[in-house]
């Protein structure tokens, strides 16, 4: 029941942050909010089945160009269409990668996403003609729901009506993986992750189940990178890059993988603190790395972790 | 024509030799350890800047330019020592844990390390002025090598005998693959698995080191170069075999010299060439060319 409450109250307090909160704030909620979107998708693979993939930047990247390539390539600038096309891309493209990553679990699965990852920010690199290289591509500000708000100043739109959408988004995308993990598909992939023996034995398609959880996930990575690209009106390969993925990882474990909403705390967390500390100091790696370090060794439930009373031992076996 | 042939297979083998020492030692450490160390791209960056420092301090002092080879490699090995830190420090709580706790340790690391480098050699690529040509250059069919080239080949070649003979011909290499094979047998056996790993470890962390600091003469230290060898180191030890000694021989000749061929024929596929075999290696062949050997 305090679970309703806490989240009715986060819930509320997102309602309200733009017309409280300072707008230098409210902005740096359109990156959480994107990674919040990417990394519900990457837990179903993480927490929920156990796979710990190295490589889903690749995923971002490719939702955040096809954004990119939507608003200026094509002329298409409507939000909608670039989420849409972003996860059926991103789709697309998890679909023969996820077919061979899921063959392999463990250390292999993660060598193999990075290497994939390494791939697509090695293409968006040297292809400049098609990608814009290192500069990366603009992304034009998008159509919300059919308007074109090009008149009004941009923080304004950012910090109101792209705002609203991006947590429409977030809703949403909670709302349906909270519909999945508690859906016997869901089930499925926790009983894989726990013992992958016993789930062929009843007659659960490993790979197969494996195979959707990354697809469903990559869809979701690409969604959130479409995401990313409005607020800093830029997208660049380094989106790609695998310590963005490592990054990725990071973020969920900071707020506990082992919960629904950890990843998302986890995002908020990283942002903030992220902002906070680069503030005071320039080395906020420095500082992030130890951080990273403390939770890995003391407290490997996360964030979560903290406020639930399950032992890290527990989990620590993930 | 095989000028220029000669000349790409050089630069090829000269990247190959650094990339040899790194995969080593990112070999010996997954081996004995199982863990895989993303942090092994830090180590050479550290070599690295520990290299310049201790090349300028050398020649400041009023030592003759061309023994610069010593107090460098001196140097590259000494910091190895930070090995020693790490693993008690950090690696050792983990060792019990899921190979994701262990991954991301060592990610904290990369994080740490960058931001350490940065702090105490700034931001400034650092280099070692004009040391590389003091062995002079030689002809080899019509193409011209720098001297230092050939000998970080003679060295790196001389390091994978050595490694050769200590993990076959003594007893400290039979422990060390006696742990890779079985750790519960080799620890029943009586072998204190505190001090191998810690052994271990260091070595590995001086080969990375080392490599480091061989480099240097040819090119600037950038805190940026870690990640960006992790990444080729990784695809050696995938495509040579994780684990494996000969895989990481034979993997950094592959990639030091195809990247190497890629960049004079058609430079949009660099790294793209690599990483396709690494994908190509991992699908048909996870294990690698010589996977599966011990240490």
């Amino acid at each position: 029941m305090t679970g309703r409450v806490v989240l009715a109250l986060a819930g509320a307090a997102a309602l309200a942050f733009p017309l409280v909160a300072p707008t230098y704030h409210t902005l740096l909620m359109l990156p959480f909010m994107a990674y919040g979107v990417v990394l519900l998708g990457l837990n179903l693979l993480f927490g929920y089945s156990g796979l710990v993939s190295f490589g889903h930047a690749l995923f971002i990247g490719v939702g955040a160009y096809a954004g990119a390539f939507l608003t200026g390539r094509v002329g298409v600038r409507h939000l909608e269409a670039m989420v849409l096309v972003a996860v059926v891309l991103g789709a697309l493209v998890a679909m023969p990668v996820g077919a061979l990553c899921v063959r392999y679990v463990k250390i292999y699965f993660g060598m193999l996403t990075l290497a994939f990852g390494m791939l697509f920010y090695t293409f968006l690199l040297k292809f400049y003609r098609l990608t814009g290289g290192d500069e990366g591509m603009p992304v034009l500000r998008p159509f919300l729901l059919g308007r074109d708000l090009g008149a009004i100043p941009k923080t304004d739109y950012l910090a109101g009506p792209y705002y609203y959408y991006c947590l429409a988004v977030l809703v949403v995308a909670a709302i349906c993986m909270w519909r999945i993990v508690h859906s016997p598909f869901g089930l499925c992939l926790k009983t894989i992750r726990d013992n992958p023996v016993k789930a062929e034995s009843l007659g659960v398609s490993v790979t197969r189940y494996r195979w959707y959880a990354f697809v469903i996930s990559a869809m979701y990575a690409a969604a959130g990178g479409a995401l990313l690209g409005p607020p800093t009106g830029n997208v660049d390969p380094t989106l790609a890059y695998w310590t963005h993925s490592g990054n990725l990882v990071f973020m969920t474990l900071l707020g506990g993988f082992g919960s629904f909403f950890g990843p998302l705390l986890g995002a908020f967390a990283f942002i903030y603190l992220q902002d906070f500390v680069m503030s005071v100091v320039p080395y906020w790696r420095l500082i992030f790395g130890a951080i990273l370090a403390i939770i890995v060794i003391f407290a490997p439930a996360g964030l979560m972790g903290l406020f639930t009373r399950r032992r890290p031992a527990e989990v620590s076996r993930g | 024509m095989t000028q220029h042939v000669v000349n790409v297979v050089m630069s090829g083998v000269f990247h190959a030799a650094i990339l040899f020492l790194v995969a080593a030692g990112l070999q010996v450490v997954f081996g004995v350890q199982k863990i895989f160390n993303l942090a092994c791209g830090s180590f050479y960056a550290l070599g690295a800047y520990v290299g310049v420092s201790a090349v300028q301090a050398f020649t400041d002092a009023g030592g003759p330019p061309w023994l610069f080879v010593l107090p460098l490699a001196a140097a590259g090995l000494a910091v190895g020592a930070v090995g020693v830190i790490v693993e008690r420090g950090l690696l050792r709580f983990v060792y019990d844990r899921d190979e994701t706790f262990q991954l991301l340790l060592t990610f904290a690391l990369i994080l740490m390390m960058e931001d350490a480098i940065r702090l105490t050699w700034g931001t400034a690529p650092r280099s070692t002025s004009a040391l590389y040509l003091v062995y002079g250059q030689v002809r080899i069919l019509g193409a011209i090598v720098p001297v230092y080239n050939l000998i970080v080949i003679g060295a790196s070649l001389a390091i994978a005998l050595g490694i050769g003979w200590l993990l076959t011909r003594t007893a400290f290499g039979r422990i060390i693959r006696a742990t890779a094979d079985n750790r519960e047998m080799a620890e029943a056996l009586g072998v204190d698995m505190r001090r191998v790993y810690a052994k271990v470890f260091t070595l590995g962390t001086a080969l990375g080191t080392l490599g480091g600091a061989l480099v240097i003469p040819a090119t600037a230290a950038m805190s940026e170069m870690g990640i960006e060898l992790i990444v080729e180191a990784f695809a050696v030890v995938v495509i040579g075999g994780l684990g494996s000694m000969r895989g990481a021989f034979v993997g950094a000749l592959i990639v030091g010299v195809l990247r190497s061929v890629a960049i004079s024929v058609y430079p949009e596929l660099e790294m793209l060439l690599i990483y396709l075999i690494v994908i190509a290696v991992l699908v048909l062949r996870p294990r690698g060319l010589f996977g599966g050997a011990a240490a």
